[in-house]
């Protein structure tokens, strides 16, 4: 995080820990409605620590069903740590410890029963930067498909490949050339290859990591056209540093601040009426 | 004693023609109103003008290197006296042998002819003579352009430029280098195999199933019929590298992709520089384990289950050179399956592949060229090991690919063939030369098959 000085501020030279860390434990409390009616992940007292720091402190939130839940914030609020929570991507990084509870659709995901291979194509992924496997655009979209066994034959594994395509919106694009590399594509192309890729195994969650922070904003507005529209069927939630983008494609917006989540609420009205102080300054612009 | 002193001599000319150079900017730019009006940097004009110097000089000193001999023989023999003048070409050699004896050792070997001790003196002063005119010409050279490049500088010389230029020559001429070498060593093989040729006829050679190499002085010795039939020793090679690479390429490879992904950093800055310890044993050690050690276990394995392993043999040589090879495989390929991008695997697990999957869908696939690449190293390591095999698998070249029998390689025929007192104009030394020659365009041909290879199946990332 870069140091600014603040006109509002009079110009003078604090540094944003010091004029953003006095807030007062009463003021780091959730604000807003961080609950819904019949959630699809439900997520209570969430702590995360890296080795002994501590990167979240007792984040509850809901997300539900058929809507997509935008997380914003500060670069280092610690969005992205809670997004990896929901899938357990946090448990190939080693010094990671993850307290709370998690559960989706009732059953908790850091039950020492529950498998993370099923887990994990149950809340798929979509990474920063587009990812494709250095592999053909068909068999990008085949690999969760395939290992986890999910057709009986070559007909029907060309269906979940061309659907999957169809949803992503790329079918069009990419139909008389499946067998060329994926990494061939424009980046945003690639990206939705990623997200064909990630649906292609049939999810309930897609968590989305900045997915458009890579992308031209043509490429930017076909993917947001794209999360709406798969809004219809999966639960999305999808960590963003631009507010336009929170405010275009989510119904919530959950604001993070330095490992606290400040506020929850619809979108319009955390856009328009924010509840918090720390929320009303970042989306005016004052910091961030 | 100016002869041997030229190359220092033209180096510390350069050296002091770039602080000249350089002084010599810097009063230039004074004079012109500071540093920023020149074109370039005062070191890029030292730079220019030691090289201007040194160039040159060096140049005349290579070109001398070159024809020395035969200049200096040339005119050693037009000194000659008419008898001697007029000798066979072969004989002249041998005089001319004699005088530079005579000259740089003071000994004679035919008692002291008068006319060959004549001669030596002629050419003792005339490698004086002429080697002080070539220190004056390089030195000339040297110094003449150092001068006048110095006297070029002025503000607007784009000497930064020109530096580049020059730098450009210079490693276009390394490069040129690498290439001819290359291909003098080619020629130089291809010659020799083709002189082979002309007493033994190649379909015999490439076709031909029996190898022993030997040439009968006498019309009635025994095993005067020699057989040049490289069939069993290229099978003997191609069956010790199959059996070296069995060994080698699964557990290098499946020890790099443990120390890579599934290691903890500490064990892997320990365990791969252990491995590659490996690499550092001397082939010879490697080859008496094999002989005194593995061969002896093999074949008594071998008498105990009923089967008959010769005390040398192909097995022996094989395993311990796919031991030898290991780290080979395992240090490049664990340096390539490293570089693949994390966002690769992460990609992979989250859509839920476990880290096998990850590893065998994803990234062995990604960084595949670079694990053929470690391969082909081996594999050229394997075709070329000589060490091993002599000790372990044995001098006869038995047809046979049972790998419990005694068999012999190229490298190590080749080897026998050139060692000791040898006439190299029998085709039992000049079948070394062909031999060397199919060998090569084997693992030309190797390569080529490789590169397709990785074309074919290569998986780009960015």
């Amino acid at each position: 995080m870069t140091e600014q000085t603040f006109p509002l501020y009079g110009g003078k030279a604090a540094s944003l820990q010091e004029r953003l860390g006095d807030a007062s434990p009463q003021e780091r409390k959730t604000v807003g409605t961080p609950f819904v009616e019949e959630p699809r992940m439900t997520c209570r007292d969430v702590d995360v620590f890296y080795g002994g720091k501590q990167a979240i402190s007792k984040v509850s939130i809901d997300i539900g069903r058929n809507q997509v839940l935008a997380m914003i914030g500060p670069s280092g609020c610690g969005k992205s740590t809670f997004l990896r929570c929901l899938n357990r991507m946090n448990d190939t990084v080693g010094a990671c410890r993850v307290e709370g509870e998690i559960r989706l659709d009732g059953i908790d995901i850091y039950d020492p029963s529950v498998d993370v291979v099923p887990l994990r194509a149950r809340v798929g992924m979509v990474f920063q930067k587009p990812n494709p496997f250095p592999k053909s655009i068909y068999d990008n979209v085949a690999y969760g498909p395939r290992i986890h066994g999910l057709t009986k034959d070559k007909n029907e594994l060309d269906e979940i490949v061309e659907t999957s395509l169809h949803k992503a919106g790329l079918w069009e694009e990419v139909k008389d050339r499946l067998r060329e590399p994926g990494t061939g594509l424009s980046g945003g192309q690639q990206q939705r290859l990623c997200i064909a890729r990630a649906i292609a195994v049939s999810p309930e969650v897609i968590l989305m990591d900045e997915p458009c922070s890579a992308l031209d904003p043509i490429a930017t507005a076909k993917v947001e056209e794209l999360i709406a529209e798969l809004r219809t069927q999966y639960s999305i939630v999808i960590v963003t540093h631009a507010m336009q983008q929170a405010s275009r494609v989510s119904q919530r917006t959950a604001y993070f601040h330095l490992g606290d989540l400040i506020e929850v609420g619809p979108t319009e009205r955390i856009f328009t009426n924010p509840r918090h102080k720390l929320t009303e300054d970042y989306i005016t612009g004052r910091f961030g | 004693m100016l002869y041997t002193s030229l190359l220092p001599t033209i180096l510390l000319l350069a050296v002091a023609a770039y602080f000249l150079g350089q002084r010599r900017a810097e009063r230039v730019a004074s004079a012109a109103g500071g540093l920023r009006q020149l074109h370039s940097l005062p070191s890029h004009y030292g730079v220019f003008v030691a090289l201007c110097c040194a160039l040159p000089g060096l140049a005349v000193f290579l070109v001398w290197m070159a024809c020395e001999e035969q200049v200096i023989t040339a005119m050693v023999a037009a000194g000659l006296p008419e008898a001697l003048r007029n000798l066979p070409a072969n004989e002249l050699s041998l005089v001319i042998n004699e005088i530079k004896n005579v000259a740089f050792g003071g000994f004679t070997a035919s008692g002291g002819n008068p006319a060959v001790e004549a001669a030596a003196g002629s050419y003792l002063s005339h490698l004086h003579g002429v080697r002080n005119l070539v220190v004056a010409i390089a030195l000339l050279t040297c110094l003449l352009p150092g001068w006048w490049a110095l006297g070029r500088i002025d503000k607007d010389l784009r000497a930064r430029n020109l530096v580049e230029g020059m730098a450009r020559v210079v490693l276009f001429g390394c490069a040129t280098v690498a290439v001819l070498t290359t291909i003098g060593i080619v020629l130089s093989i291809v010659f020799e195999a083709l002189r082979f040729f002309q007493s033994v006829s190649p379909s015999d050679f490439l076709f031909g199933l029996q190898w022993s190499p030997q040439i009968a002085m006498r019309a009635d010795q025994v095993g005067s019929s020699g057989a040049f039939g490289a069939v069993p020793v290229f099978v003997g090679t191609f069956l010790i590298a199959s059996i070296a690479m069995a060994v080698a390429i699964p557990v290098g490879l499946l020890s790099a992709i443990y120390l890579s992904e599934y290691a903890a950093s500490t064990l892997r800055s320990w365990a791969k520089p252990a491995l590659e310890i490996l690499a550092g044993i001397p082939t010879v050690v490697y080859g008496f384990f094999a002989a005194l050690t593995v061969a002896p276990a093999i074949r008594d394995l071998g008498a105990m289950l009923g089967l008959s392993v010769a005390s040398e043999s192909a097995l022996a040589a094989g395993l311990i050179m796919g031991v030898m090879i290991i780290p080979f495989v395992s240090s490049l390929s664990d340096d390539v399956i490293h570089a693949v991008p994390q966002s690769l695997r992460d990609g992979s697990l989250a859509m839920g592949a476990t880290r096998f999957e990850t590893i065998r869908h994803v990234v062995v696939p990604a960084a595949l060229p670079g694990i053929v690449g470690s391969i082909l190293l081996a594999i050229s390591r394997a075709v070329g090991e000589t060490m091993i095999v002599v000790m372990a698998a044995g001098l006869s070249a038995n047809l046979s690919v049972n790998p419990l029998a005694a068999v012999t390689t190229v490298t190590v025929q080749i080897v026998t063939l050139l060692v000791g007192d040898q006439e190299f104009d029998s085709p039992k030394t000049l079948a070394a030369f062909a031999l060397g020659l199919l060998l090569f365009f084997f693992t030309l041909i190797l390569n080529f098959i490789a590169l397709r290879v990785v074309r074919r199946y290569r998986e780009h990332y960015e």
